[in-house]
């Protein structure tokens, strides 16, 4: 049994105005860490709040544990652990009064489930008596993520865990989301990180309320070539501007200390966009045929959306 | 030799038995593109308050566009630019409110402030949206206009923080060539981000690391210094051994 299923779901805000989900198909097997990667804006949100019966849909259909989400709110209530992203948890409560809390609405204790959490509870635990509105945001961060876990839940939903996290925390966050996924926990986590897909098994690609793209990370970027090159040189500003000027060229996007660019299919090779550059008197010019990332995939299905529609 | 726009030297701030910021010392020279990174926790957020005007130090030296962070904090506010993510621009005034009321704020002349405010709007594309409240506006947007905002007044520098969360991937590479065009007009940026591919946008990085500058210097430099084949591998390898936790 599928632990997410969602048929034609659509949602939106302002009487209409603003599209929030469009037409959304997504099947989540049971056991799977999924990633709904996109930007702000995307659906993400949306999408939780409908499967954590928080929010209707305007239309559709959508499952959770076989359980229908306007039907059998109850019983998915009680199976599934939710960390918005927006701390959510009593300020004015400690640590340990949040969890007490949380344990008892779902009708166990913090000592009974105690194993549950140990691992990522132990690094908070020293500071239990402190409110939760007095702590760092890597504290509350694993707070949450405690009282989300404390009633055993079979579907773990994550929005924007990493959000606003550093580079050495998200990696720690991630090792976690790891861990919890080898108990058999299904885990659907959102993020702008694109880098993140890589940790996930499936991601979904999602961009102004529509899913672009399911699939594993290799799998849809495999699926999206691209004639790409990473183009390095002296002043890369100019070089930018140059380059976004070259006939051949589709794109042109900053990576790190290169510059990926798209070339158009017909192009082959990069010799030309060599000439033209040198021609435009830039120095110190390096060029390299290049496999796409998942930032450039999506970009490209960015691109080509704006362009079909 | 360019005018340095940003000195510091052993610069400290304590709360109580905390030292947050721990005797930091660097130059940023202007139209300098500074990034400035560290994890949570690290003290970037205190060091830039206490650049801003906003924080005393509790010793060493800083000066901000040749202003003292100790006797001039008001002059430095008045030749600074700011911008963060977590607020930018106020939802329920229009593009054109927010840009007059930040305008307005930094003393720029009404006749004055009315032309750069069109000039602004057209330049963003946004002549359509002028007279929407902000707050219906994407993220992407909003951050473009705070920028721009935040620079309006032709500033010596201007301190953005994590300017870019959330945003897509291409608006994200749109602002940075916002960034780079304020930076060819001799606008000193010094900006926080947790994508490390932008790390490598920056002419130079300095990495804190429990409240100290672990690392300073050029990406392509640091790189090589630590062996690592990008600014997210230099990174994890000098927080890792951070002792204290944000």
């Amino acid at each position: 049994m599928a632990a997410v299923s969602l048929k034609n779901i659509n949602r939106t805000y302002l009487k209409g105005e603003v599209k929030a989900l469009q037409d959304i198909n997504l099947e989540i097997k049971s056991g799977e860490l999924f990633g709904l990667i996109g930007p702000d804006g995307a659906g993400k949100t949306t999408l939780f709040r409908i499967l954590t019966t928080l929010l209707l849909p305007d239309s559709g259909k959508a499952m959770v544990a076989g359980f229908d989400v306007v039907d059998n709110l109850w019983d998915i209530r009680k199976i599934s652990g939710y960390m918005p992203g927006k701390f959510s948890l009593y300020q004015d409560l400690s640590i340990e009064e949040n969890l007490n809390f949380f344990a008892t609405v779902f009708n166990t204790t913090l000592e009974a489930n105690y194993h549950l959490i140990e691992e990522i509870y132990v690094q908070i635990e020293p500071f239990k008596h402190r409110l939760a509105g007095d702590l760092s945001g890597g504290m509350k961060q694993k707070l949450a993520l405690c009282c989300a876990l404390i009633h055993e839940p079979k579907v773990l939903f994550l929005d924007e865990p990493t959000t606003g996290v550093d580079p050495v925390s998200r990696k720690e966050f991630w090792d976690m989301l790891d861990r919890l996924k080898a108990r058999g926990i299904t885990i659907i986590v959102s993020t702008p990180y694109m880098d993140e897909a890589s940790r996930c098994d499936r991601i979904a690609l999602m961009q102004n309320g529509e899913i672009l793209e399911v699939d594993t990370l290799d799998g849809i970027i495999g699926r999206h070539s691209q004639n790409l090159f990473a183009v390095n040189g002296d002043n890369r500003y100019e070089l930018m501007k140059t380059i976004r000027t070259y006939d051949g060229t589709l794109s042109c996007f900053a990576f790190g200390e290169e510059s990926h660019v798209s070339l158009k299919h017909t192009e082959g090779d990069s010799e030309g966009l060599k000439a033209y550059l040198l021609q435009h008197k830039h120095t110190g010019i390096a060029i390299k045929s290049i496999e796409p990332n998942i930032e450039d995939t999506f970009i490209k299905l960015m691109l080509e959306k704006a362009t079909n529609a | 030799m360019p005018e340095i726009v940003i000195h510091t030297d052993k610069l400290t701030r304590k709360f109580g038995e905390f030292t947050a910021v721990d005797a930091i010392s660097f130059d940023v020279a202007s139209g300098e593109i500074f990034g400035f990174l560290g994890a949570n926790g690290a003290g970037k957020t205190t060091a830039m308050r206490i650049l801003c005007g906003l924080l005393s130090p509790t010793s060493g030296v800083a000066e901000v566009a040749g202003f003292d962070v100790y006797k001039e904090s008001e002059e430095i506010k008045k030749h600074i630019g700011y911008m963060s993510q977590k607020f930018s621009l106020y939802d329920n005034l229009t593009v054109k409110e927010n840009i007059h009321f930040f305008g307005g704020i930094y003393g720029i002349p009404r006749k004055e402030l009315k032309e750069k405010t069109n000039e602004l709007v057209s330049r963003l594309g946004l002549n359509a949206e002028a007279d929407k409240l902000v707050g219906s506006l994407p993220l992407g947007w909003k951050q473009k206009i705070s920028f721009s905002t935040a620079i309006l007044h032709e500033p010596k520098i201007v301190f953005l923080d994590e300017p870019t969360g959330g945003v897509d991937p291409i608006t994200r590479r749109q602002f940075w060539d916002m960034i780079y065009e304020a930076a060819s007009r001799g606008i000193t940026i010094f900006v926080t981000t947790h994508y490390m591919d932008e790390a490598e946008y920056c002419d130079r990085v300095s990495i804190m690391v429990d409240g100290a500058i672990a690392a300073l210097d050029k990406p392509s430099e640091m790189k090589k210094a630590f062996g690592a084949k990008d600014m997210n591998d230099v990174f994890l390898q000098l927080a890792r051994g951070a002792t204290r936790g944000d």
